[in-house]
């Protein structure tokens, strides 16, 4: 009876796992590019692009899928020669930004790039408050 | 009974941390000198609520350990069938347990604090014990009110309905609990801060009591930070050991703060200067701390690390949050300016160096806190953006690599003021290991510019962090700058890892039949065979991988494709085979539909190092402990010493014996 | 004077994430990536039948009325959910294309017997090629199209009853 019980809770639980289709992957979604130039620069754009689906992970670094599909277009696009930059500009068309992990100064992340201009100027005022007027009170109060 | 006794527990706990509170704050109140009759509960208050909160987390474990279905907790993370050491670690694989732990050890140090520290002056202590028992009180009522661990189910479940297959590992033993005890060390450092502010009792000895804390809260997060890495790196499957997300970001954050305020409070123990600043990084430290369980906890931010989110949780730990951080700013704000400045010095001297650093590690503190914080300001306005590695790498880089310059020749400038020239040697030699070591690097092949730059650094670094050890007879170094030179050298071995492992790493993805063979640096990697095994609460696909190097003899590698039938998922499991130059990093995929299988190879290059590193660094810290901890009690003897023959000596009516050297 | 009011900015970074953060709890958490392709035309695409039973779907098809072109698949549990409501809309009088997602003829067949086929025809989309090219992020998404071949509105999910009225008034819209 509990051992019934059990088969049927395991089938209950085991019902999400359903809802995955059963198609192989994209052709270049598991296989590289033959061309080991072309493999580093698809490599290198699939880290910094979103994988959808998944909770904060680079199509790269996903067995989703979703993400597997992306890959096939990222690898299948620089093979037909479109450049790395291209098909991000492709994708974020799609998506908006949320797609690309490397942000573009554009109206909605430029404080990304001004505050970090913003410290070196606080870095800098901070260092030339505490190190740079000393020079000539040193041991003034021992 | 166990889960009603461990509820009862908590309760005590928390009624004795309001008397630590009130007791701690007549101390504080007590004139000089005066004993307010009140304020001596308040040490044996923190040591025996640590007592309950320590039993209180037991009980929970015990629950764990023979998976008592009537605890709404276990029932609904455990499972009968789980290996009994997840079902040990299962006691914090969730929120409630989690915060049970950390709340367990919160109090254990608060305890220990309580029961041996005794050199700071009455008033200091009580108002550090008054604060310590505010903030475990905060989490007491955090647990009672909306996380209470011992919740009874009322019909006690037939099963369990398990733990995340990910989280069934020895990394769970590890990294968690190390973590929190270095989040919660810094409590520890807050409430000391907090102390001395109030007090106006920032000196030097001051902080030497705050340093052993300091220390080991970061040797305890720089450890937990370097097995949580290694763990993600092995279990998530793609060979990815650090991805700036939001809760790894939560976890490196109080580390850099840890990091600058620890070099700051050694410079007031040493020099009485930076005071201000020690008690800024103090409340800072903290302050990360609970924004990273705020973080993770609250779900306003998405990881791809497994947490239990509620944003009703989430509330609960801000109201925390804006208590104790928007207090103790507040205090800052308005009691900084009274607390002295410290003793003045020079640009060039040891103390301009340790400046320089800390204001570039808080300027790096700051870019992580922009970047995670950021994509949740857009979200407030309705835009999504994402923020990861090609924003954090370079933007960190700004001030890191300014940073690594200066850590190199920090050590070897005198406290107080130095020439430059006096150190012109060891500077050109510096330098030019940097150039020569990129150039050298650039010679052989184009790389990625800042793996470039880290490789030498890594060679600058590696052999600066044993210059200030030149000319010194090594017997006679003290233990605390052992402690430096193996941080430092840690520093270097992991910088290292990671820029090898930036432009060193090779990838070899393919669908390979059984007997077929893939080629991946020195390595041919043959597919014998594919089989399927059970283990105790799941099933796989096993791969059975031939690795011989050059043609040498073959080296079994065995990952799985596990699925676990509670809770019903699957991880890929990654295996390794460790060179003392790298690792050969292999999975396995799905089977194609012509039968062959999807393997992924990769080889890591030195990759070990980047955790090697992070053990040197934080064998340096438990070094340092050890070595201050050894001289202040040398000193102690030596007070007590020369207490006792000035005694003897006044009874013998003699000449005062000269004061012993500090 | 101005040493003292640097000691209050750690304060007014903190009351200014506390603020956010208290303001983002109380937001509902947005799982969804909206497409960012509203009121530009379709790529252009041609895909193959899902199964034998209809044509396959090409850009060309959207032409003179609106209409809707509906994200599905066969192993997606919130699709059967919503198969009522595409009927409910096709009894309205709206001409639904589908793209089935990396999906296989005798499972397309067996769900359309199975759940009613509300579609004039089915492309079958086997490497998300065309889901990505109208920036759709899961299954299932329904979008209305109109007469010029220009993404109009995107719905993200299954399609619940109130949202079928929602859907005809997007539709006459773009007419």
């Amino acid at each position: 009876m509990i051992r019934a019980l059990a088969a049927l809770l395991i089938a209950l639980l085991a019902l999400p796992a359903l809802a995955q289709d059963t198609m192989p992957p994209a052709p270049y979604a598991y296989n590289q590019l033959d061309d080991p130039r072309l493999e580093a620069e698809a490599s290198a754009l699939m880290h910094t692009l979103r994988c959808l689906k998944c909770q904060s992970q680079s199509i790269a670094d996903s067995d989703a899928p979703m993400a597997g599909d992306m890959r096939h277009q990222v690898r299948a696009r620089i093979l037909a020669g479109e450049s790395p930059d291209q098909i991000r500009s492709w994708l974020i068309e799609r998506y908006g930004d949320y797609v690309s992990y490397e942000p573009e100064v554009s109206s909605t992340t430029w404080p990304l790039f001004a505050v970090p201009v913003l410290v070196i100027l606080v870095v800098g005022g901070v260092l030339a408050r505490r190190l740079g007027k000393r020079r000539d009170d040193v041991g003034e109060r021992a | 009974m166990i889960a009603e006794i461990g509820l009862a527990a908590l309760w005590l706990a928390a009624a004795l941390a309001v008397l630590q509170m009130v007791s701690g704050v007549f101390a504080l109140r007590a004139a000089e000198g005066e004993i307010n009759p009140l304020a001596i509960y308040a040490r044996p208050a923190a040591v025996v609520q640590a007592a309950l909160a320590v039993l209180a987390f037991v009980m929970l474990l015990y629950a764990f350990a023979v998976t008592d279905l009537s605890i709404k907790l276990v029932a609904s993370n455990s499972h009968s069938m789980k290996p009994f050491i997840y079902k040990i670690t299962g006691t914090w694989g969730n929120h409630e347990g989690s915060m049970l732990l950390w709340v367990g050890v919160l109090a254990l140090s608060g305890g220990m604090l309580a029961a041996f520290e005794r050199r700071l002056p009455e008033r200091t202590m009580g108002a550090t014990l008054a604060v310590q028992g505010f903030v475990a009180l905060g989490f007491y009522a955090f647990l009672l009110l909306s996380s209470n661990p011992f919740e009874r189910l009322p019909v006690p479940a037939a099963e369990g309905s398990g733990l995340n297959p990910l989280l069934q590992d020895i990394g769970l033993a590890i990294h968690p609990p190390t973590l929190y005890a270095g989040y919660v060390g810094l409590s520890v450092a807050f409430s000391l801060a907090m102390g001395a502010l109030l007090t106006r009792e920032v000196n030097p000895a001051f902080a030497r009591v705050m340093r052993p804390w300091v220390l080991g809260a970061w040797v305890l997060l720089t450890f937990g930070i370097t097995a949580g890495s290694y763990w993600a790196y092995y279990e998530l499957g793609w060979g990815g050991w650090w991805f700036w997300d939001p809760v790894e970001n939560a976890s490196l954050m109080p580390w850099l703060a840890a990091t600058a305020l620890m070099h700051s409070v050694s410079v007031l123990a040493a020099r009485d200067a930076l005071r201000t600043w020690t008690i800024m990084l103090g409340v800072l430290a903290f302050s990360m701390s609970m924004l990273g369980t705020f973080l993770v906890r609250s779900g306003v931010l998405t990881s791809v690390h497994a947490f239990a989110v509620d944003p009703e949780r989430g509330a609960f730990i801000l109201g925390l949050l804006g208590l104790y951080i928007g207090g103790a700013f507040t205090i800052f704000a308005l009691r900084a300016g009274a607390v002295a400045e410290g003793k003045r010095f020079a640009v060039t001297s040891r103390e301009g160096a340790l400046v320089f650093n800390n204001v570039m590690l808080s300027a790096i503190l700051a870019i992580v806190l922009l970047g995670t914080l950021y994509p949740l300001l857009t979200e407030a306005f309705d835009v999504r953006v994402s923020v990861g590695p090609p924003y954090f790498n370079p933007a960190a880089a700004i001030f890191a690599i300014p940073m690594f310059l200066v850590m190199a020749v920090g050590p070897l400038l005198r406290w107080r003021s130095d020439k430059p020239a006096r150190i012109q040697f060891e500077m050109l030699l510096i330098a030019a290991l940097v150039i020569g070591v990129i150039a050298l690097v650039s010679f052989f092949g184009s790389y990625p510019f800042l793996p470039l730059l880290g490789l030498g650094l890594a060679a600058a670094l590696g052999v600066a962090a044993f210059l200030p050890l030149r000319g010194r007879k090594l017997t006679r170094v003290p233990v605390a700058t052992w402690g430096m030179v193996f941080a430092h050298f840690g520093v270097a071995v992991a910088l290292f890892g990671m820029a090898c492992e930036g432009a060193f790493s090779q990838e070899r993805l393919a669908a390979v039949a059984p007997g077929g063979t893939e080629q991946i640096g020195d390595f041919a990697v043959t597919l014998e065979s594919v089989a399927p095994v059970a283990g105790p609460n799941w099933t796989a696909i096993e791969a059975r991988l031939a690795v011989r190097q050059d043609g040498g003899e073959p080296v079994m590698l065995n990952p799985q494709a596990r699925s676990f039938w509670s809770p019903p998922q699957s991880t890929s499991e990654s295996a390794l085979l460790t060179k003392w130059n790298g690792q050969l990093y292999a999975v396995i995929g799905n089977q194609a539909e012509d039968g062959r299988w999807q393997i992924r190879l990769w080889w890591k290059p030195f990759v070990t190092f980047i955790w090697y590193g992070g053990l040197l660094i934080a064998l340096g810290g438990i070094l340092a402990i050890a070595g201050r901890v050894r001289v202040d009690l040398k000193r102690r003897v030596a007070v007590e010493k020369g207490a006792q023959r000035r005694a003897d000596l006044d009874g013998l009516g003699g000449v005062p014996a000269p004061v012993p050297a500090e | 004077m101005r040493s003292r009011l640097i000691l209050w900015v750690p304060l007014a970074l903190f009351a200014f994430f506390a603020g956010l953060a208290g303001y983002m709890l109380t937001q509902d958490k947005d799982q969804f990536v909206e497409s960012t392709m509203i009121g530009r035309p379709l790529p252009d695409f041609a895909l193959d039948p899902a199964f034998e039973g209809l044509p396959g779907a090409a850009k060309a098809d959207f032409g003179g009325e609106p209409k809707l072109l509906n994200i599905w698949a066969s192993w997606c549990t919130p699709c059967i959910a919503e198969a009522p409501q595409l009927d409910a809309l096709k009894a309205q009088g709206a001409q639904i294309i589908g793209i089935a997602i990396r999906d296989r003829p005798e499972d397309v067949a067996r769900f359309l017997a199975r759940y009613g086929n509300p579609y004039t025809r089915i492309g079958s989309d086997p490497i998300s090629e065309v889901q990505l090219g109208i920036g759709s992020s899961g299954v299932p998404e329904t979008f209305v199209i109109d007469g010029k071949g220009v993404i109009r509105y995107q719905h993200i999910g299954d399609i619940r009853p109130d949202d079928v009225p929602m859907l005809l008034a997007e539709l006459e819209k773009a007419r």
